[in-house]
């Protein structure tokens, strides 16, 4: 048990040194010169040898990165190009929008996905299972910006030209100041993000399902006369939940990275959103920084799943 | 012996032996869904392949801009109209033409991407599959490595290090599709290489390279053509993010999602839907109609997967509740 977690959190650091070790020389070979951006166009070379002394870029790229990372073990991850502040700072910011868009969504898509898995795997073939394929078909073809920008026109623009207010327009408010504006705000983003999410928990649900359904256990519970409801939740479910809890530890690590394409249309000032704005402006400190991080969330969220999986089924022990 | 087989069968049908891939065919042809599927991609195909006549037919090229008959005085877009069938965006420019244009990107990105990933998914898992050991140790640790790295954030740090291109889109996207593919076909070959007739082969004298090529991986074909198939929706619409997001296709290249991302910038699609619903259904319709088609592929060249499943399992369930 141990070991096994040793090895797991071994392969997790090995991973983030990988990740960190990529974009720190993906900038280093990448043309453009950060002392110039620092600077700007009309600084002077004595300027410029000033500004890379400070930064250290003047130094080897092997020292360069050895000083990144030891500085990156305490949480510090360096300066932002464009404003000078902390990077980690500027990142913690930005994490309660995700968090609450992230967070949020994945009890809306269970709630979607789980129960439409397990109608359509009820009744194989019937006219309920091609309508839950249906769901599960669209979901996963649904770009979610497509589906965010179509519902912002139906649901925000259009009701509000016939004087409803019914969505705000987007933008992020926080939990602590206004909790109902909070789920206001975030309601339209939550649902386009868990339509396309419980599609892929629906498939998985219903296969699983299928396939547990005709064993015998699950006859066994029946003849005890339980009833359908126990047989399907109690009996049925404990096989999917092993699957379900993998995805979902790795969706949710993922999306706490950033969740891009939501974050842009719905205007939310998260993680995602300042990756993009990072990438125009060309501040690498901060994508490094959100690279690192949407690493860290995943590495952390498979040893947690592993460590699940343990409580969940002795036999992995 | 034959003789015998005519004779019996003579007065009902005629036996007919057919190939697998006529099997196949005859059930993907009753499956409705899947028709209508490839029906739409060869709509899509076909605009892709006209997209210069609609260019000539209409007197519109993707990107020319006109700001007279294309705008509204005030410099809104136009909507859809004898002019412009389709509407302009916020440049003036025709988007049927611009769609059609676009489908060539996403066809051509889509399909050339997957099928990239696809190789390189049967080359590392048919390598680790049959080697084992330090081998396949090795490279299911290069593969659970790319799985759990965050890849549109690698993708955007990559797009800024070097700037957008097609060719970079491309790389990208082979780059962080390919390890789920690889991880399936490496257990396959797993329980492949253990059959009889690899150890037929290997005692016969064939090399690893022989067994992999003659033996293992005709028997790789179907999970090859449904994943290279369910894989081109999910190129299409990772190109079309990196594009919305601009780090994709360079404009004034059309392609649907910078087509897109033109709509979101200054939300001008609130009063322009055609800039969203135009290339976002073209979006949608490809994606889906190449995700109905892997499914019936699937079912269609593996009627032990998910048909004939479907029956055994609904016979223990009717069973019990007589």
């Amino acid at each position: 048990m141990i070991r096994f977690l040793a090895r797991r959190i071994a392969f997790g650091a090995g991973v983030l040194l990988v990740l960190s070790a990529f974009v720190f020389f993906l900038f280093f070979v990448a043309p453009g010169d950060p002392a110039r951006m620092i600077a700007g166009d009309k600084a002077t070379e004595a300027q410029l040898a000033m500004v890379r002394k400070n930064l250290g870029v003047d130094r080897p790229v092997i020292a360069q990165y050895g000083t990144f990372l030891s500085r990156a073990l305490t949480g510090d991850l360096g300066f932002s190009y464009r404003n000078q502040q902390p990077v980690a700072q500027i990142i913690a910011r930005r994490i309660p929008a995700t968090l609450s868009l992230v967070a949020g969504a994945a009890l809306l898509w269970l709630a979607i996905g789980v129960p439409i898995g397990i109608m359509s795997a009820r009744h194989p073939g019937s006219f309920r299972d091609r309508i839950g394929q249906a769901f599960i078909l669209t979901g996963l073809s649904f770009p979610t910006f497509v589906l965010g920008m179509m519902s912002l026109y139906l649901l925000y623009f259009l009701p509000k030209q016939a004087g409803l207010t019914l969505f705000p327009p987007g933008g992020y408010k926080a939990l602590t100041s206004n909790p109902a504006l909070w789920a206001w705000h975030l309601l339209l983003p939550w649902s386009t993000l868990a339509l396309t999410m419980a599609a892929v928990y629906a498939r998985l649900t219903r296969g699983q399902m299928l396939d547990v359904m005709g064993e015998d256990y699950i006859r066994t519970a029946r003849a005890k006369g339980l009833s359908e409801q126990r047989v399907v939740w109690k009996h049925g479910m404990r096989a999917a939940l092993t699957p379900l809890v993998t995805q979902l530890g790795a969706d949710i690590a993922l999306m706490l990275g950033g969740v891009i394409v939501i974050e842009q249309v719905y205007g939310l000032q998260g993680v995602g959103a300042l990756a993009v704005q990072a990438v125009t402006n060309q501040d690498r400190p901060i994508i490094i920084g959100v690279v690192l991080l949407g690493g860290l969330f995943i590495v952390a969220a498979n040893i947690i799943v592993d460590l699940f999986y343990v409580l969940l089924d002795p036999r992995v022990r | 012996m034959s003789d015998i087989a005519e004779n019996d069968f003579s007065q009902g049908t005629e036996v007919v032996q057919r190939g697998s891939l006529e099997l196949t065919l005859r059930r993907l042809r009753r499956d409705h869904a899947s028709m209508i599927a490839l029906g739409v991609i060869l709509c899509i195909i076909l605009l892709a392949i006209i997209a210069p006549w609609i260019a000539a037919i209409t007197g519109h090229s993707p990107i020319e801009q006109f700001r007279d008959t294309g705008l509204s005085p005030s410099g809104i877009p136009v909507g859809p109209g004898a002019d412009f069938w389709l509407g302009t965006d916020q440049l003036g420019r025709d988007v049927l033409v611009r769609l059609a244009y676009g489908a060539r990107v996403s066809l051509l990105v889509g399909v050339f991407a997957s099928i990239l990933a696809s190789m390189i998914a049967v080359v590392v898992g048919v390598t680790a599959g049959y080697f084992g050991g330090m081998v396949d140790m090795a490279l299911s640790r290069l593969t659970d490595l790319v799985m759990s790295v965050p890849f549109l954030l690698c993708a955007l740090a990559l797009v800024s290090a070097f700037g957008p291109s097609l060719m970079l889109s491309v790389a990208v996207i082979v780059f962080f599709s390919w390890a789920p593919m690889a991880r399936v076909i490496r257990g396959q070959v797993i329980s492949l290489s253990r059959q009889d007739f690899v150890h037929a082969s290997r005692s016969l004298g064939a090399g690893p390279l022989s067994i992999m090529v003659v033996d293992i991986l005709p028997n790789l074909t179907v999970p090859i053509i449904v994943y290279t198939t369910m894989q081109i929706p999910n190129s299409i619409v990772f190109e079309a993010t990196l594009s919305f997001l601009g780090m994709g296709i360079v404009p004034p290249t059309p392609s649907w999602g910078g087509m897109l991302a033109d709509a979101s910038s200054n939300s001008l699609y609130l009063v322009a839907w055609w800039m969203v619903f135009v290339p976002g259904t073209a979006l949608l319709l490809t994606t889906l109609a190449f995700n109905i088609l892997g499914d019936g592929l699937r079912d269609a060249l593996d009627p032990k997967s998910a048909r004939t499943a479907r029956h055994l399992k609904r016979k223990p369930k009717g069973a019990s509740k007589s």
